[in-house]
């Protein structure tokens, strides 16, 4: 059986290795390397190699990086609050309220939009939301506002309604998985000791869900710091995120040492607090069950 | 039945919101003027023969197929083995290792660019289509992975095992037994990674060099208000592709798990 257990794990490894070593080269490797490249500084036209924490002195002390740090701290968490929020709901719907038999079709149509391409999605939230927009018309047309909106395009706003947009699919479907794997009975149990639709919800099915909500969280916020486009397109001035800053540093400034240290830090920051979320979250289901 | 209906309203709402850009996007394609604004001027072919006439764009389209075309079959493959190993074979870090793979999923893309692209400049390599391959391989493989999991995880151990004992090789097994079951896997495996890499900008963007992609092409043409007509009648044709690929690719996967005979979760993540 020892023997058979061996085989089986040095085949088991034999066959997982050449994607393993596709992700060291391509992603473990590259990684170190900017790691590597954030301790260096650029001297002009070249790089000094020489170990320095001068770059991390910068990016924590200029208030520039500070305040686009946070910016996107604070933008991406906005995203994530919003998107789990209004997906919840979807996913509820879609899990208890659509027969078996339809689902796949409604989680099929809510994944469509997603892969359409999502540089012309973006784009197009810049029409929807532009000065004289479908939105402004509709709401001037039907007597609401008589001036266009101007908060809903070039600022932080706008980022968050084309981001919450972009990934409404990563909220709904894990928060989708963890209400499915919900066993119904529990729920009719609840309800059968005399507990209100509400508090059956608040205490059986909001708790059993938490998983899912968590996954949402993460999936949500940890590429959202990272997003370019979207600031970009839509962001205008008061919505430029770090990673904006990271491509400046590298491309137009041409300071790569500069770029890979903000770029360490956007991880070690994101990292840090998926950790958190996560460690929180075990805490909280321990003392909660 | 009252919070039922509300639901039902949210729902459509939300929908609604979710197509909206993409209910846009063909109504500028064929409008009669410029200015992407309403109201609308009246209908028009022109952004649409205007594609046929854009050598750079051809150029871009060409390079955008043959990224997504190697991509998809690379990140097949590689996703082919990580699946096979997680659903066959108990090893040791077995979680810790498929994890990593899966990585790309979660990771900023920007981050999985710039890191690439520091390698290769410091390697000295020049940036062109087969750069793009590599990073686009990379964040794709975890998609072939998740699909390619659903095949393989149902796949009836003793059917093999009948083979071997028949007098089949391992080899010859797979390829008759195992290969005919996992193929509608993998055909929409061939289609999810296809259309990830021809939508993909950021890495694209990073990493080609001098020789854009259609999202890259896409992206530097943004900047001409007088161009906005032609990019919309080029999403339009973007966005049937791909909905019709993912159309195909979801018929296929329905098939594999048919074949497989397993219940429907739906959704391909």
């Amino acid at each position: 059986m020892g023997r058979l257990m061996r085989t089986d794990g040095a085949r088991g490894l034999a066959l997982v290795s050449p994607p393993l070593l596709y992700a060291i080269l391509m992603l473990a490797a590259p990684l170190l390397m900017i790691v590597l490249t954030s301790f260096w500084t650029q001297n002009f036209m070249e790089i000094d190699r020489s170990f320095t924490l001068a770059n991390y002195r910068e990016a924590f002390t200029d208030p520039l990086y500070r305040t686009l740090m946070l910016r996107s701290l604070r933008i991406s968490g906005l995203v994530t609050l919003v998107t789990v929020l209004t997906a919840f709901p979807i996913a509820y719907f879609v899990s208890f309220h659509v027969a078996p038999e339809r689902k796949s079709l409604w989680l099929f149509l809510i994944t469509i939009p997603f892969w359409t391409s999502y540089l012309i999605r973006v784009f197009l939230w810049r029409v929807i939301l532009a000065f004289d927009g479908p939105v402004n018309g509709t709401l001037i047309g039907l007597g609401i506002i008589d001036q266009p909106l101007s908060f809903i395009l070039y600022n932080a706003n706008a980022v968050i309604i084309t981001l919450a947009h972009a990934f409404a699919p990563f909220a709904i479907l894990p928060i989708f998985v963890s209400l499915e794997r919900i066993d119904r009975s529990l729920l009719e149990a609840a309800r059968d000791l005399g507990e209100s639709t509400a508090m059956t919800f608040l205490r059986v099915t909001l708790p059993l869900a938490a998983p899912g909500v968590l996954a949402a969280i993460l999936i949500v916020f940890i590429p959202t710091i990272g997003d370019y486009v979207t600031p970009r397109l839509v962001g205008g001035s008061g919505g430029t995120m770090i990673a904006n800053m990271i491509y400046a540093q590298i491309f137009d400034l041409n300071d790569r040492p500069m770029g890979a240290t903000l770029a360490v830090c956007a991880m070690a920051v994101v990292g840090t607090i998926a950790v958190a979320l996560i460690l929180l979250s075990r805490r909280w289901t321990r003392t909660g069950g | 039945m009252t919070g039922k209906r509300v639901l039902t309203a949210y729902a459509v709402l939300y929908l609604l919101f979710l197509y909206a850009p993409i209910v846009l996007l063909p109504l500028f394609a064929f409008n009669d003027g410029t200015v992407i604004a309403f109201p609308l001027r009246g209908f028009t072919l022109e952004w649409f023969e205007e594609l046929t006439r854009t050598a750079a764009l051809h150029q871009a389209t060409l390079n955008s197929l043959v990224i997504a075309s190697s991509t998809s079959v690379l990140a097949t493959c590689l996703g082919m083995f990580a699946a096979r190993a997680g659903a066959r074979f108990r090893f040791p870090g077995k979680g810790g290792i498929l994890g990593f793979i899966m990585l790309p999923l979660v990771l900023p893309e920007i981050i999985v660019a710039i890191s690439l692209l520091v390698v290769l400049l410091q390697l000295g390599l020049s940036l062109s289509i087969w750069t793009v391959v590599a990073g686009h391989v990379l964040i794709c493989t975890p998609f072939a992975v998740a699909i390619l999991n659903g095949s393989f995880a149902g796949l009836d151990r003793s059917l093999e095992e009948a083979a071997v004992d028949l007098g089949e090789t391992p080899l010859s097994t797979f390829r008759l037994v195992t290969l005919p079951l996992v193929t509608p896997g993998i055909v929409a495996s061939l289609l999810i990674c296809f259309t990830i890499s021809l939508d993909e900008f950021i890495i694209a963007f990073f990493l080609s060099g001098n020789q854009p992609t259609l999202p890259v092409y896409l992206w530097s043409q943004l900047r001409f208000p007088g161009r906005l007509p032609i990019i919309f009648a080029l999403g339009t044709i973007l966005v049937c592709l791909s909905v019709g690929l993912l159309v195909a690719a979801e018929i296929f996967r329905r098939r594999g798990l048919r074949k497989a005979g397993l219940k429907d979760t739906g959704g391909f993540l």
